[in-house]
């Protein structure tokens, strides 16, 4: 039925060449080095030192440390608040860098500037804060000192500014045009943003989530004064690692340490997986 | 008529972008909008597809009331001039897009996104993702998708304005083609009057937010309404108080014609296979004619030669309101 012709089509450019990048050359090479010695000192090797220091006491010293009753109860407190803080953050952050770039309002370059500010604070300050505030001499009248929500809360607090952060650049940078494309073509104002806005949007997610949820997990001044770090109840895993410390156990400590790392690490791998999934679904 | 335009207004803050436009654009036609950049006529194709508002005035599509009707609503398709390509997508998902959104079977939607492809010559990108193909891949793509949900009309805004001249050239010819075969109404947004005198049926000349003449090609171009129209849709010099084309005046040397008013050249400057020769009256107005190789040759005129000029007969000409205009006009001629 097509009478039309065209020029043949050319393949578009070689932008793609070369995925694994460009073969070393000294220079390069040389930059590749430097990376991995500074790579090594800082990282690998700390976390390699942790992981001997917690197998010291053989396979079952260190199950019979992580599963002792008080330490998995921080794990699972520790681990558990910090999944649904990451929930809530994927939400929230997802919602506030969308008002913070597509609507216009009064203060909102305040607003910006305080987004940052539990990044910015120093964490035990936050803790202060948050004591004064929702501690037993609340002005509030909002009592929360010693119990879960306290912990949550700090949680909360110290992770807010992860996913604005990441997700907002990337927001700022999408073409509205796209977004008309797909209104033209029928499609309602969900339908595109979770067909067409949203896959765009979960690799700056899913970033923003791994950071916040790494930051919890480890999070250790923002709540050590509101949370009351009781046993079995509210007290959370950095806690527990300076206890053990405290009491001359770094065998201990390491181990959950060792713990929290492959949680983060799990929790990391599965986010990127399920960015991958929704960047393809579409 | 397929799109009633009546007395559109559009203003951003105090700028009048559309200023009681009304247009009517006829079914089955390839229409252009043709006008100097922020003229207006983005804004009033913007309206047309519901993705900007009317101030006042009334959209008609095909005798349904769309004036207050969302985007969605419109079954208008639309191309932007950058894409807009949904780049998560396969060039296969992209055209499926619109139909998917209306829960059509699937295998109709892969029969359907088929032909589509077949129809802009992408079948083999298929899988693809957008940003692996050329600039005029991409423009295809997004033409199949606005095609797919087989809209009332077709909306393009500046359609090619990002592709490089020789693509731009040949996505051109082949969009003619594609509306012989398609016959959808399609109303297209361009700067280029060279474009728009050689693919449209129709073209409407917006400037300043105004409608300056509507008319086929060679209505505007034989019988432009005013100087502006002039002076967009081609090149133009100025003899006596009168604008006309450089390529309809002509020439004679003193042995002929005695008619016509008499001047000397100043300067020859060859174009390709045009001969532009400057020639300063003995009024002291510089006129711009243009001949080919062969007349240049005939007249076997040179520098200083004294000649005299002469409108051809049944020539369009307009009246000249002021030279200061001429800088502002994009005109090829008539520049000193």
């Amino acid at each position: 039925m097509t009478s039309t012709t065209l020029v043949p089509d050319r393949p578009a450019g070689n932008r793609r060449s070369a995925p694994g990048g460009l073969p070393l050359t000294r220079v390069s090479g040389l930059g590749l080095g430097v990376a991995m010695v500074w790579f090594s000192l800082l990282v690998l090797i700390p976390l390699a030192a942790v992981a001997v220091t917690a197998s010291q006491g053989g396979w079952s010293g260190f199950w019979r440390t992580v599963t002792n009753e008080q330490t998995a109860a921080t794990i699972r407190l520790t681990v558990g608040t910090a999944l649904l803080v990451t929930l809530v953050n994927i939400v929230m952050g997802t919602l506030i860098a969308w008002v913070l770039v597509r609507d216009r309002f009064f203060g909102k370059r305040a607003l910006e500037i305080l987004i940052d500010v539990p990044f910015a604070l120093p964490t035990i300050v936050a803790g202060l804060v948050l004591l004064s505030l929702y501690g037993p001499g609340s002005p509030l009248g909002v009592n929360i000192a010693n119990t879960r929500i306290a912990v949550f809360l700090a949680f909360l607090f110290v992770t807010l500014p992860f996913i604005v952060r990441t997700v907002q650049p990337v927001l700022a940078e999408l073409d509205p045009e796209v977004e008309e494309a797909a209104a033209s073509l029928g499609s309602s104002r969900y339908t595109t943003f979770r067909r067409i806005v949203l896959p765009s949007l979960t690799p700056a997610i899913a970033a923003g989530a791994a950071l916040s949820f790494a930051r919890a997990v480890g999070e250790y001044g923002s709540l050590v004064l509101l949370s009351g770090n009781l046993p079995m109840r509210t007290e959370v895993a950095s806690v527990r690692i300076l206890s053990s410390i405290e009491n001359d156990n770094p065998d201990s400590a390491a181990a959950v340490a060792v713990v929290l790392l492959a949680i983060s690490l799990a929790v990391i791998v599965v986010l990127d997986a399920i960015q991958r999934r929704v960047m393809r679904r579409g | 008529m397929s799109i009633e335009i009546v007395n559109v207004g559009k203003r951003f803050g105090d700028f009048v972008a559309l200023d009681e436009v009304s247009v009517s654009i006829p079914s089955g036609r390839l229409t252009a909008l043709l006008g100097p950049s922020g003229g207006g006529k983005s804004t009033l194709l913007r309206i047309v597809a519901g993705l900007e508002r009317a101030d006042t005035g009334k959209v008609e599509i095909e005798g349904v009331d769309a004036t207050g009707l969302p985007p969605q609503k419109r079954n208008v398709g639309f191309v932007f001039q950058q894409y807009a390509a949904f780049k998560h997508l396969s060039v296969r998902r992209n055209v499926a897009f619109g139909l998917e959104i209306r829960k059509r079977p699937k295998d109709e939607i892969r029969r359907r996104v088929d032909e589509l492809l077949a129809l802009v010559h992408l079948e083999q990108f298929a899988d693809r993702l957008p940003a692996q193909l050329s600039g005029g891949q991409r423009q295809r793509m997004a033409l199949a998708r606005a095609l797919a949900v087989e809209p009332t009309v077709l909306l393009l805004d500046e359609p090619f304005g990002a592709l490089d001249a020789k693509v731009r050239k040949e996505l051109r010819d082949w969009l003619r083609r594609l509306h012989d075969e398609v016959h959808v109404t399609t109303v297209f947004v361009t700067h280029d009057q060279e474009e728009a005198l050689e693919v449209a049926d129709e073209i409407v000349v917006i400037n300043d937010g105004r409608v300056e003449q509507i008319g086929s090609p060679d209505e505007l171009y034989d019988r432009p309404a005013n100087e502006f129209v002039m002076r967009f849709l081609g090149p133009v010099t100025q003899l006596g108080d009168q604008l006309v084309r450089p390529h309809d005046l002509q020439l004679s040397t003193e042995g002929g014609d005695q008619a016509g008013l008499p001047g000397r050249v100043t300067r020859v400057t060859r174009i390709g296979f045009e001969i532009r020769v400057e020639v300063t009256a003995d009024d002291g107005q510089t006129v711009t004619v243009t001949l080919t190789r062969n007349e240049f040759l005939a007249l076997g005129i040179q520098a200083d030669s004294a000649v005299r000029i002469r409108l051809a007969p049944n020539s369009p000409t307009t009246t000249a309101t002021s030279p200061a205009q001429r800088a502002a006009a994009p005109s090829l001629a008539a520049t000193h």
